[in-house]
């Protein structure tokens, strides 16, 4: 049952009416279930942030890191102990703005776990200011008239940082976000998840994107596969969120290089 | 036919379970409460469910 992973006596979430966070937490939730992991042989740490309280709704080991920090804290623990299964939840604020550069060195040394980065385009928890993902002309809480930078491609850095999982989904569409996030936790190596999601309260209301519903049907019309997306301009793809896996390969993970250092080592100690 | 229970401590009637279910099961009241007046054309794809940010839907059966 998704239930014995969910502190219910913790419920109704802290989050506001239609915020896609609550979507994202039962998507990774059931797919903990089914894999039948544990409450202790998995971790799930946060930085900070409207996402970063995730781990307040988990029965699991759980660490509430730092703003921006999820992925050191996780690369530590993960060395620690390689046997954990760890998920390292990030807000777009937190996982590429401040943490930006956490977030390319766990990719470069491809640590062993499932990053899901729940990207709502603008700092939810602190009023909607921009954020290193919000788009040219989006109005937010710090760009009043416009926002005159370009977003992140995030999953076009992780992926030039090297990790050999590489995936967008969204919040609308449920059921590929279930199986993203069920591929992440298979790929052995540094499995990054991007999710597009809405913030009504801060995003919603600045873009005059209407309620939750609207926002949702707003991700839904400017969401475009990955296959769709190979025969279309730089130009049309503007504004677009493109779904689906960009990087899919094997390539051994940091603990596993580590631990074979140790072993020729101890190897060499008994000669 | 399916049960579709909604937990109205948890639902903050933000009407995503109301406005994407294929079958158009749901109602909402004056205030915005999904109401699931048409069990019966329910198809069980428990969509409602896993679009629910609030863990507040459940369908059985
Ligand atoms: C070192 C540090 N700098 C700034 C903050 C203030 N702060 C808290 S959350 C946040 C941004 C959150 O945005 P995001 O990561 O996108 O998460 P969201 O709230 O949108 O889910 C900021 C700047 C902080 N807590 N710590
Ligand atoms: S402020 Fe935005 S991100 Fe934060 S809980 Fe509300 S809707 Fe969600
Ligand atoms: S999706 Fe969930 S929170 Fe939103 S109205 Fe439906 S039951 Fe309530
Ligand atoms: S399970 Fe599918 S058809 Fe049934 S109420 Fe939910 S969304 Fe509608
Ligand atoms: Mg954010």
């Amino acid at each position: 049952m998704i239930k014995d992973y969910l502190f219910e006596e913790k419920l109704p979430l802290f989050w506001c009416a239609g915020c896609g966070n609550g979507i994202v937490l039962q998507a990774i939730l059931r797919n903990i279930d089914k894999r039948g992991f544990t409450r202790e042989n998995i971790v799930i740490t946060t930085g900070i942030g409207c996402w970063g309280k995730a781990d307040d709704y988990v029965t699991t080991n759980s660490f509430h890191g730092t703003h921006g920090r999820a992925l050191p804290f996780s690369t530590g623990i993960k060395l620690a102990n390689p046997s954990l299964n760890v998920f390292t939840l990030m807000g777009d604020g937190d996982g590429i703005t401040i943490g930006g550069n956490h977030l390319i060195h766990a990719a470069r040394r491809n640590v062993d776990l499932v990053a899901i980065m729940v990207n709502n385009l603008n700092y939810g928890m602190t009023g909607g200011q921009y954020s290193g993902t919000t788009p040219k002309h989006a109005i937010t809480k710090t760009s009043p008239y416009g926002h005159v930078e370009n977003g992140f491609d995030v999953c076009k850095v992780v992926q030039a940082a090297g990790a050999p999982f590489v995936a967008r989904g969204t919040v609308y569409d449920v059921v590929q976000l279930d199986r993203l996030i069920s591929k992440a936790i298979d790929h052995k190596g540094f499995s990054f998840v991007e999710v597009i999601s809405p913030c009504p309260t801060h995003f919603g209301r600045s873009n005059k994107l209407g309620d939750a519903p609207k926002m949702m049907q707003w991700i839904k019309d400017n969401t475009i596969s990955r296959e769709k997306a190979a025969g279309m301009t730089s130009d049309e793809l503007q504004g677009k969120f493109v779904t689906g896996i960009f990087e899919e390969r094997e390539q051994e993970d940091y603990s596993t290089a580590y631990q074979k250092v140790i072993d020729s080592l101890r190897g060499g100690e008994n000669e | 036919m399916k049960t579709i229970t909604i937990n109205e401590t948890w639902c903050k009637k933000c009407g995503i379970c109301a406005a994407f279910c294929p079958k158009k099961v749901f109602d909402r009241d004056e205030d915005g409460k999904p109401l699931a007046v048409r069990p019966e054309d329910c198809i069980g794809c428990r969509l409602c469910e896993m679009r629910c940010p609030d863990f507040a839907v459940t369908v059985e059966g």
